[in-house]
This record gives structure tokens, C-alpha cells and sequence, in this order.
């Protein structure tokens, strides 16, 4: 096998890696970028929430042995904390933004510890789905078929987010919501419940999320506040309350992150935010993003 | 001077007077245990008024202010364990290195507001972070730097122990808080409110806010680098935990526990925060879970602060 032969495969898996960590971070930063469209806030308990989901799938699995069950109570069990979260909460302090940000990074620091405190100290992964383990071999590449799933399934996510919010009358109320949020609530939409189902949406997306990367990266202690820089990049890059930006900008921060750390491990802190900063520099709302 | 009356109205001036009395004379009558708290009330305070600058009096919440603080520690910490260096280079060293990191970060995020601000500084501070816990031949990773001289030998002073120490720190507070405080009342503080309220109409007014925004950022660098040198003689250690999320969200509760723009609130917020995370830790382990607690009853008791409590201002 030549040399040109090993690199080409080389950067062919390298890409498959890059693009699982875009379906990751595209199921995790959609969420955070629809709240933001609908409630103007950023949600600092979003990192949170894919904490909470992994590990309530993991209490979930290890009994089942299911990762579809643990999957649906994490989306679940999530989502209601979110709706609770949005509705008890956030909801009455809808004027003011910051005092909102605030709350969820209260609730970031709750989370944090009771999680903690229910769930131990300890690492652990998902356990794979039998169907699932082992690996898809395509001429001379070859590659894990969960990694490849997780890929699809972020993929019919995204297309189903996109038909929801193009197609059905939900997501018209979203789109005008999103534009203009008095003049939606004036002709007669319930803008504060639209805001709690977004918002438990986008939780419950955060924890599927964190379902789907359990077999591969578990989960740890401190794995909310990991993630939620990425999820902040992602969104910053494809513009705030664009879902086709949530995509574009996981895709660009996946690879650039997974090339980045191959390539030049030390500096995979600043391959990574580099692109935020460039796209700061240029155009301060985003690609998709508008101010 | 109307205005400086109006901010000590009713209960403030005699709680004003109690504090400074039990700052100026307090120690000599305490434990040790409770001057070293003191010590840290007072070297934080001067790192969440520095943050009160920005996100008071500019309107710019940063996320990311614990980790200007963190860095200028390391620069003392690096400047006098890996080269030995005197104490004016160490003190020098570690605020330049803060202020000049932040003269370069104030150029990517001066021209952001709002949330965008926010969730930048949040980012470039994880990274600083990471960069503290990943740099080990430098940082020494997770174990931090330890080591650091104690500040009374290092700068060769003729007394020593935690008493001396505080009256040092209080002296850095006082001479940093009257700076802050002159600098907020000048016309380039009350431009800074100006931005804070409307930007477009200081704008159209001739300001150059991007400027103002970005000096703002620096200065409060600058501050929190200042408090930043003295609590790493304090602690004689440093780790990464100073630049982490936690730290800067403790230190933004600081600031809008104790009343963003009030200089003094943000004082007494490092206090309460202070006595609570040492008194809580003492029983129980449980200390983010408190403090998310606290940040959450904060917001819905008082959401402008303790400083700000039963005023009449919208």
C-alpha cells in the first residue's frame, strides 16, 4: 500500500471523526441556538443538561441494557426540568435577560453538584447497542458503525427540526416569534408557552445528545462545563437563533477541533477558538445570524 | 454632591460606618481563622469591584474576569518560584501580565454587547483555563504552583504575620477603591453609563464607544490583576481553579449580589460570599449547590442587589 493510499484513508477517517463530533455538537448547539431565537437569553445550564441526560440514561441502561430507553428517558426526564425551569423561573423575568442568564447559570452550579451528589464522582461510558458494535469496512477505510449512526441520526434530527420549522404551523409561529416576539404575541400567539416548549426542546435535544456520544465519551464531573464553551463556538460561529447556522457551525468547529487535536494537540485550545475569534473580527452576528 | 447623598440614604451611611470600623479595628481583637477571611473579603472585593466597572457601570457582563485575575497570579507565582525574581518584579510582572492580556483580549470582545459578550469572555476564559491546566512545564498543570514567598519577607518588610498582611491588603483595597471610585464619577466614568443606558445616543453624541468600551475592559483588567498579585502572596499557591467558570461566576454573584454600580455593593457582595462559602464548607461539602441556591433566591429577592435594596430608583 503506497504512502498516498494510507493518507488518503487517513483523511477520510479523520473526517468521519470530525463529522461525529458535528452531529454531537449540532444536536447540542441546536437547542441552545432555538432558545436564544425565541427568549433573547443564552442558557448557561445548556452544558447541564447533556450532563443530566447521560447520566440519567446511564441509571437507565445499566438496568435495561437499552440505550433507545435510556435515550427516551433522558429526553424526557430532561425536557420536563427544562419546561419546569422555563416556566417556574425564567418565565417572570421575561423583560430582563440578564437576570434570566443569571438563573441558569444558578441552575448550572445546582445541577453540577447534584448531580454530583446522586450520581458519585465516578467516570463510566454507555454501554454500546449490541447491533451496533464493530465497524463498516469500505474498501480500505474502516470505520465504527456506531460513529457512522450516530452520524444518521443526527442528520434526520436536523432534517426533522427543518421540516418542523419550515412546514407545520408550529414552526410559523416560531419563525415569527423568533423576528419579532411583541408583534407575534399581538396577533395572538402564546409566545411565553411557545418559549417553554423551545426551551424543553432544546433540553431534551442537549440530553439526546449527550445519550448519543455516551458510548464514546461517557460520562465525568465537570463534562457540562466542557462542553459548554464548544456549544458557545458553534453558535457564535453559525449566528445566534439560526438553525441552518447551529449546522453549519458544528460542522466547521467539529472538524476544525478533530483536525486541530491530531495535527497540533498542544494548540488544540486555540484551533478551536480561532474561528471564533476570526468570525468576530468580520461579521460580529454570525454567518446565519442577524443582529 | 446630591449624588453621593442620595447613594447613602437611610440605612446605608450606618452600615458604611459599622463596616469600615470593623475593617479599620476589627482584626487586632479577632482569631486568626476570622483575619484571614477578612483578608480575603477585602482582596476579593478589590477583584468584584474591578468586575463592577464593567458589568455596573459599562453593561458588560463578563464571564470570564477570574480568569485576568488568574493569570496575573501565575505571573507572580512563575516570576518568583521559576526565576527567583525580586519582589517589585514579581508585583510589576503579574499586573502587567494581567493588563496586557486583557489589552489584547479587549480587542476581540470591545465591539460585542450584551449576550454575545458574555458567552466570548466565557469562552476565552476556558481557555486561559485550559491553557493553565494543559501548559504543565510552565503551570504545573493541576497541582498548581506552589511555594510562592511570603509577601513580608519577599518585599523585606519589618513586621510579619496575618495582621500585617491584612493591613497591607486593606491599604491596596483603599488606594484601589478610591481609584475606582474617582474614576467612576469622572466624565469617563459617566460615559460609561452612558453606553450603558444607550449606546446609539452616545454614539451620535461623538463618543467613540468602542474605545471607552475597550478601556473600560482593560481598567477592570488591570484591578482584578491587582487583586490578582496580592491574593497569590496571600494563598503562596495558585491552580487553575482560579481562572475556572466557578471562580468567575462566584465573582459575577459578588457583583450582582451585593448591587451592580454602587462600587460598594459589590464590597459587600465579596463579604457575604466570602463568609458563606468558608462557613458552609465547614459542615458541609456541598458549596456550588448553596451557591447556585443563593444566585437563584438572589435573583428573585433582590435582582438589583443588596446594595440597592429598598430604593426608590427604577
Amino acid at each position: 500500500m503506497s504512502i498516498d493510499l494510507l493518507s488518503v484513508i487517513y483523511l477520510i477517517t479523520q473526517t468521519l471523526n470530525g463529522l461525529f463530533s458535528a452531529a454531537l455538537l449540532f444536536l447540542i448547539a441546536s437547542g441552545l441556538t432555538l432558545a436564544f431565537g425565541v427568549m433573547r437569553i443564552v442558557n448557561i445550564a445548556h452544558g447541564s443538561f447533556y450532563m443530566l441526560g447521560v447520566y440519567v440514561a446511564w441509571t437507565v441502561v445499566t438496568r435495561t441494557q437499552s440505550l433507545l430507553l435510556g435515550a427516551i428517558a433522558a429526553i424526557l426526564v430532561v425536557g420536563a426540568i427544562g419546561f419546569a425551569m422555563q416556566r417556574f423561573f425564567l418565565r417572570r423575568f421575561a423583560a430582563d435577560p440578564l437576570a434570566q442568564m443569571m438563573m441558569t447559570m444558578g441552575f448550572a452550579l445546582v445541577f453540577r453538584d447534584a448531580a454530583l451528589m446522586v450520581w458519585g464522582g465516578d467516570p463510566f461510558t454507555l454501554a454500546y447497542p449490541r447491533l451496533l458494535r464493530g465497524s463498516v469496512e469500505v474498501a480500505e477505510v474502516v470505520f465504527p458503525r456506531y460513529r457512522l449512526f450516530v452520524i444518521v441520526v443526527a442528520a434526520l434530527v436536523g432534517a426533522g427540526l427543518w421540516m418542523v420549522n419550515e412546514r407545520t404551523l408550529i414552526g410559523a409561529r416560531l419563525r415569527a416569534t423568533v423576528d419579532d416576539p411583541e408583534m407575534a404575541s399581538a396577533t395572538g400567539i402564546n409566545v411565553p408557552l411557545l418559549s417553554g416548549l423551545v426551551f424543553a426542546v432544546g433540553a431534551g435535544l442537549a440530553a439526546f445528545g449527550g445519550v448519543m456520544g455516551g458510548p464514546i465519551l461517557g460520562g465525568y464531573p465537570g463534562m457540562d462545563f466542557d462542553l459548554l464553551p464548544l456549544a458557545f463556538v458553534v453558535v457564535i460561529v453559525g449566528g445566534m437563533g439560526s438553525l441552518k447556522g447551529a449546522l453549519v457551525g458544528a460542522i466547521a468547529v467539529g472538524m476544525i477541533d478533530n483536525f486541530g487535536k491530531v495535527l497540533v494537540p498542544e494548540l488544540s485550545y486555540f484551533t478551536l477558538f480561532a474561528p471564533m475569534v476570526l468570525m468576530l473580527a468580520i461579521k460580529p452576528t454570525g454567518l446565519y445570524g442577524r443582529a | 454632591m446630591a449624588e453621593r447623598s442620595e447613594a447613602l440614604q437611610g440605612w446605608r451611611l450606618p452600615v458604611l460606618v459599622v463596616l469600615g470600623v470593623l475593617l479599620l479595628a476589627g482584626p487586632p481583637l479577632l482569631t486568626s481563622y476570622w483575619v484571614g477571611l477578612l483578608t480575603q473579603a477585602v482582596i476579593l472585593a478589590i477583584l468584584a469591584m474591578s468586575l463592577d466597572l464593567l458589568l455596573g457601570y459599562t453593561g458588560l457582563p463578563s464571564l470570564g474576569h477570574a480568569a485576568i485575575f488568574g493569570v496575573a497570579a501565575y505571573g507572580v507565582a512563575v516570576l518568583s518560584t521559576r526565576y527567583q525574581l525580586g519582589f517589585w518584579t514579581c508585583v510589576a510582572g503579574g499586573i502587567l501580565a494581567g493588563t496586557l492580556l486583557s489589552a489584547l483580549l479587549g480587542l476581540i470582545v470591545s465591539h460585542v454587547r450584551d449576550v454575545y459578550f458574555l458567552m466570548i469572555t466565557l469562552a476565552l476564559g476556558m481557555v486561559l483555563w485550559g491553557l493553565s491546566y494543559r501548559w504543565i512545564p510552565m503551570t504545573g498543570g493541576d497541582n498548581g504552583l506552589s511555594g510562592i514567598p511570603s509577601l513580608e519577607a519577599h518585599a523585606g518588610l519589618p513586621f510579619s504575620g496575618p495582621i500585617a498582611f491584612y493591613y497591607v491588603a486593606l491599604f491596596v483595597f483603599a488606594v484601589s477603591g478610591a481609584l475606582m471610585a474617582v474614576l467612576v464619577r469622572s466624565p469617563f466614568g459617566l460615559t460609561l453609563c452612558g453606553i450603558r443606558e444607550s449606546e446609539p445616543r452616545m454614539r451620535s453624541l461623538g463618543y467613540n464607544t468602542w474605545l471607552h468600551c475597550y478601556l473600560s475592559y482593560v481598567l477592570a483588567g488591570a484591578f482584578a490583576s491587582v487583586s490578582g498579585v496580592v491574593w497569590a502572596y496571600y494563598n503562596s499557591f495558585v491552580s487553575p481553579t482560579y481562572l475556572d467558570l466557578t471562580a468567575s461566576s462566584e465573582l459575577f454573584l459578588m457583583v450582582t449580589l451585593g448591587g451592580p454600580a454602587t462600587l460598594i455593593g459589590p464590597v459587600v457582595g465579596a463579604g457575604v460570599i466570602v463568609l458563606l462559602k468558608n462557613v458552609i464548607s465547614a459542615y458541609t461539602a456541598r458549596w456550588l449547590l448553596i451557591l447556585g441556591i443563593v444566585y437563584i433566591v438572589a435573583i428573585l429577592a433582590a435582582p438589583k442587589g443588596l446594595w440597592n435594596l429598598r430604593r426608590g430608583r427604577s
